[in-house]
């Protein structure tokens, strides 16, 4: 079944005539956008909070304005959907004291170069002399080793689900070929334990959530079952595109006018109920689940993943005897609220002033998918120009 | 972090546990590991994160959902104001 | 259960020292990094009227003439990409910065650093490849320098080129004139030379490879000065490291107003559209090497246009978007959904090294 006979033209809907991307630019389509918008403000009536935990998601929300659209009485609020943002700090301060040392060679995304440690980031070690490399992926960590068979590599493997695969895929690998100088230091987080822990806390004030969609390509969303059950609470599986967002808010306003709690897919050209298996297998042979700490959070159990002791060779953490450093966050930003979406950056008086995404206090505005640094580098003109609502 | 880009499978190869694949992105073509797809084929289309395919894209469901959607509009254009809707 | 809450409830927030002693990639990229050492340590050091407008050239007097001279060195890497080579690109980018002036383009020189072992095979191709951009340009090349550093001091072949012109009479183009009202004119398509550089960087393999679009504009301004009735053309800048985006801002920043811009009329290349999709970028954020941005009074707008569409460089070119009034400088653009959002200027780099 061809799909282009169904897809209306971006064309129709006023923009220039260009070929649509395949699977993105349809969901882009400001008529069916605005058509959502309009059955959510038909179909709404109480006040809804609605949160999601995906940098990728609230990137696709203030790109495009998506808060801006919706009627005042529906809140989008932003949770640590950031992997980058709340990667502990100890595990950074690993990773920049490895790359300082001259046989390692410190592989890593490139969104991590920035995040800030204890005293410096990647960057600025890489300007110091270390051997700081950007990988689009672990195959290229792998190949990195390969090639460099006289150096240690070590790959700074950070993620949710939807990276663990790739990241134990490297590890797995590694083993079957027998690179011996490769490791990995990870730091995986796990999202429903994240939605439990922002569930439990006594301040929280999310109605519904819009659950990552591309998590749960990784591992479907059948673990959401237990948490809309124990919280009578409906969690809607969204893409990443508007139209994808927007359909997902107006299923978690349907259930919640009826006071349903039903986890449900908006996402399912990408989505199934049990996931993707082999992705997971790989990743259940490696890692195991392990309690986690939160940079901004603090520490949620089981929450994280860990190199299980069968492939102890191939965890840096291990292997170069990098002992547990328990760092002082001291507290001064209000972090923590925002992740839990009680607060908006806006809300934070260092916002924009002493905090900005060149000097940040905090981890949601370290990352160019945290919420604070999505708001300020599409969002500061509302602050200044007055609210455009 | 989430990015993953939908793209047509081109090709692919077997080499021993690796399984790769040649995808097209709208026009760029790259080097993908399929081992996670591996009921993919050449002119399926995958999602793809951090140079692997984490999934397949269900076209059949992407063509009625999305029909449902444009039909969403056409009936809301239709249906006669609720009362009591402010 | 406990644990859980008291940890939720606790204030814990990383408080990051930035490490400001040492240069970064990032300050060369263009954008904040870029202007933050500019006024930290450049400006302090030899502010003066003229290098205080930040243009991208000085216009000087010397007794009834006006100069306008400008340089610019090229760390390209690698050396040949698709559509061009550090070569041509040492004559384009410094031709360009004279024409931003109004300047008719006349004299180059040109400044080798070259590393020990580089083929002179290889030197001599760039060498014709910059005669070649030279003479297409009309510009002579005049005077020069070269020296030679030690392997592993100097990554192949560095090039300055410094550029000197006449600015006719009369003539006003600064960045601080953008006034609320006046159109936001652009050549042509973004994000060309960028993504062409990093395909060939990273191995990306395209059906239709992206061309830099690295090219002397001086032909596509005099066209565009041949309509300027009254100094309607305010601003000409070329958008090159940074992307547009950091032009739009250095604009605002200097006019102190508001850009609005329409992102439904920013002309972007179906093959650039793809790679920063793939790569998470924003063609506004990506170099260009052969396009201008040119603040022009409303009235005078259409009539810029047509004559900027009668040249082979501006076929593309559109009004994208207006300059308005605005408590501070800010660059903001309209969805096509119809919200905004701000076009900030760009932090670090994105992809060092590219021009």
């Amino acid at each position: 079944m061809k799909l282009a006979a169904g897809f209306p033209s971006p064309a129709a809907v006023g923009s220039p005539k260009r070929a649509p991307v395949k699977f993105l630019d349809e969901y882009r389509n400001a008529g069916i956008a605005r058509r959502l918008v309009a059955g959510i403000e038909r179909e709404v009536r109480g006040h809804w909070v609605l949160m999601e935990i995906c940098g990728g998601q609230t990137h696709t929300i203030m790109r495009y304005g998506l808060d801006e659209l919706l009627p005042p009485n529906i809140e989008l609020v932003h949770g640590p959907g950031c992997p980058v943002c709340v990667t502990p700090l100890e595990t950074i301060d690993k990773a920049l004291e490895l790359a300082a040392r001259p046989e390692v060679i410190l592989v890593s995304y490139g969104d991590m170069l920035r995040v800030p440690g204890s005293a410096a980031d990647l960057f600025t070690v890489k300007a110091r002399g270390g051997d700081v490399r950007i990988v689009y992926s672990p195959a290229e960590a792998l190949k990195i080793a390969r090639q460099n068979p006289e150096r240690k590599v070590v790959f700074l493997a950070v993620g949710f689900e939807t990276t663990a695969p790739a990241n134990a895929m490297a590890v797995w690998q590694a083993r079957q070929e027998n690179i011996g100088n490769f490791s990995v230091l990870a730091s995986h987080v796990l999202v429903p334990p994240a939605i439990r822990a922002l569930m439990t806390s006594p301040d929280c004030r999310v109605n519904g959530f819009i659950a990552p969609g591309h998590v749960c390509a990784v591992m479907g969303y059948q673990e959401y079952e237990s948490l809309v059950r124990d919280f009578h609470i409906p969690i809607v599986v969204g893409g990443f595109e508007p139209v994808d967002l927007l359909e997902a808010v107006l299923m978690l306003v349907r259930q919640l006018e009826k006071g349903e709690a039903r986890a449900e897919n908006q996402y399912v050209r990408s989505v199934n109920y049990r996931g993707n298996l082999p992705a997971q297998r790989v990743v259940q042979e490696v890692f195991e689940i392990a309690d986690q700490k939160w940079r901004g959070i603090g520490t949620i159990p089981a929450s994280g993943l860990r190199i299980r002791d069968e492939y102890g060779d191939y965890d840096a953490s291990r292997l170069f005897g990098l002992a547990s450093i328990t760092v002082e966050e001291p507290a001064e930003c209000i972090s923590a609220q925002v992740l839990q979406g009680l607060k908006k950056p806006t809300d934070c008086p260092a916002f924009g002033m002493r905090c900005t995404p060149q000097n940040p206090l905090g981890a949601p505005m370290v990352s160019s998918e945290g919420a604070c640094a999505a708001y300020y580098n599409y969002r500061r003109h509302g602050k200044e120009l007055g609210a455009t609502k | 972090m989430c990015l993953a880009i939908p793209g047509k499978i081109l090709s692919q190869d077997d080499l021993g546990f690796a399984r790769t694949g040649r995808v097209d992105f709208g026009g760029i073509v790259r080097q993908v590991r399929l081992d996670f797809v591996p009921e993919a084929a050449p002119g399926d289309y995958v999602l793809v994160h951090v140079g692997f395919a984490i999934g397949k894209i269900d076209e059949e469901e992407a063509h009625r959902t999305y029909e449902a959607l444009a039909e969403l509009g056409a009936l809301q254009d239709e249906l006669p104001p609720e009362e009591g809707v402010n | 259960m406990d644990d859980n809450t008291n940890s939720l409830a606790q204030l814990t927030c990383p408080a990051p020292h930035p490490v400001k002693d040492t240069i970064l990639l990032g300050h060369g990229s263009g954008g904040r990094l870029s202007a933050e050492l500019m006024r930290s340590v450049f400006l302090p050091a030899f502010g003066n009227p003229v290098l205080d407008r930040l243009d991208d050239q000085a216009i000087v007097k010397v007794k009834d003439a006006r100069l306008a001279f400008t340089t610019d060195s090229f760390v390209v890497k690698p050396l040949f990409f698709p559509g061009g080579d550090i070569g041509s690109l040492a004559v384009h980018g410094t031709v360009n910065d004279l024409a931003m002036g109004g300047a008719t383009p006349l004299f180059l020189s040109v400044a080798f650093i070259i590393e020990e072992g580089l083929s002179i095979d290889l030197l001599r191709r760039v060498v014709d490849s910059l005669r070649a951009a030279a003479k297409n340009a009309g510009v002579q090349i005049v005077t020069g320098d070269t020296k030679v550093v030690e392997k592993g001091c100097g990554d192949q072949l560095f090039i300055n080129t410094t550029g000197m012109g006449l600015v006719p009479d009369g003539l006003e183009l600064s960045a601080n004139r953008a006034r609320p009202g006046d159109k936001v004119l652009l050549s042509g398509s973004i994000g060309e030379h960028g993504i062409a550089i990093l395909a060939q960087r990273e191995g990306l393999e395209f059906e239709c490879p992206v061309q830099s679009d690295s090219a002397a504009l001086h032909n596509l301004v005099a066209a565009m000065l041949r309509a300027n009735t009254g100094n309607a053309i305010r601003v000409l800048r070329d958008p090159t490291r940074g992307g547009a985006s950091s032009t739009l801002n250095e604009i605002a920043e200097q006019s102190r107003v508001g850009i609005q811009l329409q992102e439904s009329a920013i002309p972007v290349r179906e093959e650039v559209r793809g790679a920063c999709e793939m790569l998470g970028l924003d063609p506004l954020y990506v170099a260009n090497e052969g396009k201008l941005i040119a603040i022009v009074a409303p009235q005078q707008a259409e009539a810029v246009l047509n004559a900027m569409r009668s040249d082979p460089l501006g076929r593309k070119a559109q009004i994208i978007g207006t300059v308005v009034e605005s408590p501070s400088p800010i660059v903001t653009i309209r969805t096509e959904l119809g919200t905004s959002r701000c076009v900030d200027m760009l932090a670090g780099d994105q992809l060092p090294r590219i021009c």
